[in-house]
């Protein structure tokens, strides 16, 4: 069987929608839940650990008959920058996306300076990201910065 | 200002802190003003602090205005679980002006996007002091003459020092050079160091306090360094006692050499340098009743004539 067939048979193919690739297999429910996916209620095909030739193992979102904002999506560069969008129309891709980090992330990450406002008050969160590259957010309250690898989202 | 709020020191541009320091300098010559006749201000202090809540009470006082608010909030709501923007709005309805002291870090921004009422930050936790901040400005111009190519030594708890790191940005506009003494424990976070990188500013860091440093110095500036930051106690007694000026290190300083401390000090200054001419710091609490009417004309847009 030739290695088109075999990936063809691993996830079944999309009419219309968003099928989310090169996921981190150690990230994949970490994005599933940043999107909400457990209250979505369309069809959705989640597989994870297929052989990836960049990324060694990496997961797949597709969820059948849903476009995502960009706020909504944007979300996922905080655990996930390197993902692939592919929006599907009639079983084509009519169009590929990265995701980049917003300059602002609400109610999304918990600060993690027990001494602040927003973990004292029923309030969201409010973070600036201060560099794209590294993921280096900043407190907009108590300007805590944070390093990515420290990032706790909500 | 970017905003009729003074949360943190970073909002003020160079022209915002000259003008509010040539105000102070008005109050200084006048402090009795009636600008605030029938207005009443809020003091709100959620957190004990007697020295700020005084002299923003004074500067309220003598500028003729009322004062209502609380000094310690366990008589107060926010003890039966009120929130913070609750109390906010409370009071809100009731003043021209609000001034707040929170131990919780970002409780003055939070407050200013939740209310119409101009916020002063009296202080938030370990973030942001802005009125220290502007009464050390105005010390070093008024004891220098200047605020541009000033040398400032910096010596003690860099680490957690917030007055420090707001002096820093405070400064920032006005090409100082910086010598930051301190045990290797309590040195200048890099966060600190990076923001001097960015804007140009000069600096050298220190562990041993000497005259050599000294003596090349404009402005000194002592903090306190407390027992309680150290987590090697070992480290704390073989330190405590290197960070401490006497009166016999200032012999050969510049003329124009003036200390500066944020107070309470506790032994970093000996008692014996009090009586120098170039110890500066009672003044300088003196200093912050000038710049706090400065600060409160500046929120509210009054102008301060000559």
């Amino acid at each position: 069987m030739s290695e088109v067939k075999n990936k063809e048979l691993q996830v079944a193919a999309l009419e219309n929608g968003t099928a989310i690739d090169h996921i981190p297999s150690d990230k994949l429910f970490k994005v599933a839940a940043l999107l909400g996916l457990d209250k979505e209620k369309n069809q959705i095909t989640i597989g994870n650990n297929f052989p990836s030739s960049k990324m060694g193992s990496k997961g797949m979102i597709k969820i059948a008959n849903k476009f995502f904002a960009e706020d909504e999506i944007n979300r996922i560069a905080l655990v996930a920058p390197n993902v692939m969008l592919n929006i599907i129309k009639d079983y084509q891709v009519v169009e590929k996306k990265t995701v980049t980090l917003p300059d602002e992330l609400i109610g999304l990450v918990k600060c993690n300076n027990p001494k602040c406002i927003t973990n004292n008050e029923p309030m969201l969160t409010r973070f600036h990201v201060i560099n794209k590259e590294t993921g280096t957010i900043k407190c907009h309250y108590c300007e805590r910065k944070i390093n990515k690898e420290d990032i706790v989202i909500k | 200002m970017k905003s009729k709020s003074l949360v943190s020191i970073d909002q003020c541009s160079k022209e915002d802190i000259l003008r509010i320091l040539d105000n102070a300098g008005k109050f200084e010559k006048n402090p009795n003003r009636k600008l605030l006749e029938g207005k009443v201000a809020a003091t709100l202090f959620f957190e004990p602090s007697t020295r700020t809540r005084l002299s923003f009470e004074t500067a309220v006082n003598r500028l003729g205005g009322r004062v209502i608010g609380f000094s310690d909030a366990s008589t107060t709501s926010s003890s039966k679980g009120e929130t913070l923007k609750d109390t906010i709005l409370m009071v809100s309805n009731y003043v021209d002006l609000i001034i707040m002291r929170h131990h919780l870090e970002g409780a003055a921004r939070y407050a200013s996007e939740v209310t119409q009422i101009p916020i002063i930050n009296a202080g938030d936790g370990a973030n942001q002091h802005p009125s220290q901040t502007m009464l050390d400005l105005y010390s070093i111009r008024k004891t220098q003459g200047k605020l541009e190519n000033l040398t400032i030594t910096m010596v003690g708890d860099l680490k957690y020092g917030r007055t420090v790191h707001s002096l820093i940005v405070g400064m920032s506009h006005f090409n100082p050079t910086f010598h930051f003494v301190a045990p290797n424990e309590l040195r200048m976070p890099d966060e600190q160091k990076n923001f001097c990188d960015q804007h140009g500013l000069k600096y050298e860091e220190h562990t041993d306090f000497t005259e050599e440093i000294i003596n090349q110095t404009d402005i000194l500036y002592m903090t306190r360094v407390q027992r309680e930051r150290f987590t090697d106690m070992e480290e704390y007694e073989r330190v405590k006692n290197v960070y401490i000026l006497r009166n016999d290190m200032l012999k050969n300083s510049r003329e124009n050499l003036r200390i500066l401390h944020p107070l309470p000090r506790v032994n970093e200054i000996a008692y014996d340098v009090d009586d120098n001419p170039k110890a500066y710091y009672i003044q300088q609490a003196r200093n912050g009743l000038f710049a706090r009417q400065a600060i409160i004309s500046e929120v509210l847009g009054l102008e301060v004539t000559d």
